[in-house]
């Protein structure tokens, strides 16, 4: 059977409507690569002291209000991000919690907050670009305008990181955002510009990277400089070097993030999870390429449909039609 | 073949009328959530930002809609038309099941108002699988709704319409198999980002396919549920021995699904766990426990295959299939950080009242629209 020049037509007016779907695809099917201008946090656990003036400096710097628990309604005390808390310090303690830095009766703070990973499996997730990753600076940002509140993003957030007010008449996701107000004023995020120990330290992801190696060599016990607020802030504070373990957090788990940790206990005390090096957005992102990429199998599974229903019809249509005949010749006689 | 026919016949039955205070309970709790906040009506968290709106309105709902879709698959595709009088019924159900999963999608969504970003080409996000789904599931519905409306052409004599559609109905049935085959593998896809957080007896680069398999014989159970129970209640003529074809077909996708859900947990060394009596491994077992049985029902009584049989297997492999569904997305997945999650009173009753609509406006359109192909009971054939 030949395909009419009209049926062609029709069928090709078809696949226009999902060839509107065909993306300018810029991201490429590997996963992406850490930008160097890339901007982050070094957190060092072995530096916090647990004084909170992150948490306040940070409510006040993006106009959060205060998260009441315990039944007082007197001071700002979250148990853990939430709609209103973008940052948090929480603290692991075992036995006695007498040490600090210690694993057994000890205890060791914990800074959580969105993580800026290298490949966001939020900003895979949105499937309206209200998640962006900047090219440039790596900051994951939010954008409410388009957001729809499908909460997709909380479900793939491996850090349960993105927050919504289930309790508020139209809420929006609510996640740190590096203070990107604070950077386009060339100043510094809110969180480490009031840390006065320099355990949230802000800076150029590859510059963080470097520090996170020297402090990795450092001998325990012996006294070093160590960088306060940010890396080029030239302010620095003398301390003993810690026992690291020999691993900093976000270097590369799932691609590795920009906020990265350093700590003397291991990270499975702060109930970080010993995730591969692959981001589960590559894989779902691989699987989806490998499908969709130019909607070019879907078309011509559609076309190939078409085609065949279309001759199952016409041949569906004559039977009848013949049929109809002969009852009707029948009839006759 | 013989032509479908109206039923006709009084519209308040008691079941009808049952659906209706239960879709009236919903009603109040829906505008309860669009005035209070989602928090409201619903035990949603941070924790478990998706419960049984999403879990059960929309992927398991929409995989018990999938009738129309296998029906036009086998008929349209396939060229069985034989099973052609099975076609229109479940195009109906089908297209209720889609239509109601996308109004409870715009309960769930927390920025209703922003939805429209979805149209919008410099908002499209092209990776996000949340994406592609909504897209489909909103064409599906469309298509759906045309691909049914020679019904309406039919009954309200629209001839011109009727031919209109005749010269497109090719398209819109090609589009009707593309789609669901894209957005029912895709809903599984979605979980690969849950990453950790989903049980690995569940969570493996095979979700897709297995979605997509669950998709197509939870497809053939409700079509034979389905026709089991509409021939009884509306005393249409016996089907009983085309529905027992059609459910050899569903035995045939059946295995080949559980083998594929079977190696791929040895491969991954996960049996372990499966037999390990915990919780979730019992989940596991009990999921495929209920495909096993319907496959062998389906495949050893496959002579002596009564209705009842029949209609066992097929409940047997919804309940197989949904546990599946519901497994990956609700029970199986844990956020950690001690976050719980059983839906509430008021999200269920607006689940059941989704529910109530669908059976409702079924019963009211097989009296009002032709669906059903008029032949005689078996008996007075001859």
């Amino acid at each position: 059977m030949k395909i009419k020049r009209r049926d062609f037509l029709k069928g090709a007016a078809g696949s226009m409507a999902l060839l509107a779907l065909d993306g300018q695809d810029a991201r490429a099917l590997t996963a992406p690569t850490l930008s160097p201008e890339a901007l982050g946090i070094l957190f060092d656990s072995t530096l916090c002291v647990g004084c909170n003036a992150c948490m306040a400096s940070c409510k006040d710097a993006n106009d959060m209000p205060p998260d009441f628990t315990e039944g007082q309604d007197i001071w700002d005390k979250p148990v853990d991000l939430s709609p209103n808390t973008l940052n948090i310090i929480k603290k692991f303690t075992s036995g006695t919690g007498e040490t600090k830095d210690a694993e057994s009766d000890g205890y060791a703070f914990i800074k959580m907050q969105c993580l800026h990973c290298v490949d966001p499996s939020c900003v895979t997730a949105c499937p309206v670009s209200a998640l962006l990753k900047d090219k440039d600076t790596g900051i994951v940002t939010y954008h409410k305008h388009a957001c729809i509140g499908c909460r997709y993003c909380q479900v793939a957030c491996p850090y349960n990181v993105p927050k919504f007010d289930f309790n508020h008449i139209y809420p929006v996701i609510v996640k740190c955002q590096l203070c990107d107000h604070l950077i386009a004023e060339d100043k510094t995020p809110a969180c480490c510009s009031v840390c006065p120990t320099g355990a949230a330290l802000f800076g150029k992801v590859v510059d963080l990277k470097v520090e996170t190696e020297r402090r990795q060599r450092m001998v325990p016990g012996t006294i070093y400089k160590y960088p306060v607020k940010s890396l080029d802030s030239g302010l620095t504070l003398k301390n003993a070097a810690p026992e690291y373990v020999p691993h900093v957090y976000g270097e590369k788990e799932l691609g590795g993030t920009q906020v990265m940790f350093m700590s003397a206990v291991s990270f499975d005390k702060f109930a970080l999870p010993d995730f591969p090096d692959k981001s589960f957005a590559s894989t779902s992102n691989s699987i989806q390429g490998a499908i969709y990429t130019g909607m070019i199998f879907p078309l011509a599974v559609l076309a190939g449909l078409m085609f065949i229903v279309k001759k199952n019809t016409q041949q569906e249509e004559t039977k009848t039609a013949e049929k109809e005949k002969d009852n009707k010749e029948e009839n006759h006689e | 073949m013989s032509k479908a026919k109206a039923l006709g016949g009084r519209i308040f039955t008691l079941t009808f009328s049952v659906c209706l205070m239960f879709s009236a309970v919903a009603l109040y709790f829906t505008a309860k959530r669009f005035i209070f906040g989602i928090g409201s009506v619903s035990n949603l968290n941070d924790g478990y930002p998706w419960g049984i709106w999403i879990s059960y309105d929309v992927v398991v709902g929409t995989a018990f809609a999938c009738g129309g879709y296998v029906m036009a698959l086998m008929v349209y595709v396939l060229n069985k038309g034989e099973y052609h009088p099975l076609v229109r019924p479940a195009l109906l159900a089908s297209m209720f099941g889609y239509t109601l999963a996308g109004v409870s999608v715009f309960v769930d969504i927390g920025r209703y108002l922003h939805a429209y970003n979805l149209f919008l080409p410099w908002q499209m996000n092209f990776h996000s699988v949340m994406f592609e789904v909504a897209m489909c599931i909103t064409t599906y519905i469309l298509v759906l709704w045309l691909e049914f409306a020679p019904a309406f052409a039919e009954k309200w004599k629209l001839v011109k319409f009727r031919k209109y559609l005749d010269k497109i109905i090719f398209a819109l049935i090609g589009l009707g198999v593309l789609l669901p085959t894209m957005h029912q593998s895709s809903l599984g896809t979605m979980m690969l980002l849950a990453g950790f957080k989903l049980d690995p007896l569940w969570h493996t680069a095979t979700l897709p396919v297995l979605f997509l398999l669950t998709a197509i014989f939870m497809g053939f159970a409700m079509v034979v549920f389905e026709a089991t129970i509409t021939t009884r209640v509306y005393r249409l003529g016996d089907e009983t021995s085309m529905l027992a074809k059609v459910s050899r077909i569903m035995s045939w996708i059946l295995g080949f699904y559980l083998v594929i859900r079977f190696q791929n947990i040895f491969m991954r060394g996960e049996v372990g766990s499966a037999f390990s009596g915990s919780f979730l491994g019992n989940m596991f077992l009990l999921e495929n426990l209920c495909l096993i049985v319907s496959f062998f029902i389906l495949t050893f009584y496959r002579k002596v295959l009564t209705p009842r049989l029949l209609f066992i297997a097929a409940i047997a492999v919804m309940i197989g299939g949904s546990l599946y569904r519901f497994n990956v997305y609700i029970i199986a997945y844990n956020p950690g950080n001690g976050w719980t999650y059983f839906p509430s009173v008021p999200e269920q009753m607006i689940t059941y009242g989704l529910i109530a609509i669908e059976i409702a406006a079924y019963t009211l359109f097989v009296k009002y629209f032709p669906v059903f192909s008029a032949h005689e009971p078996a008996v007075s054939t001859k």
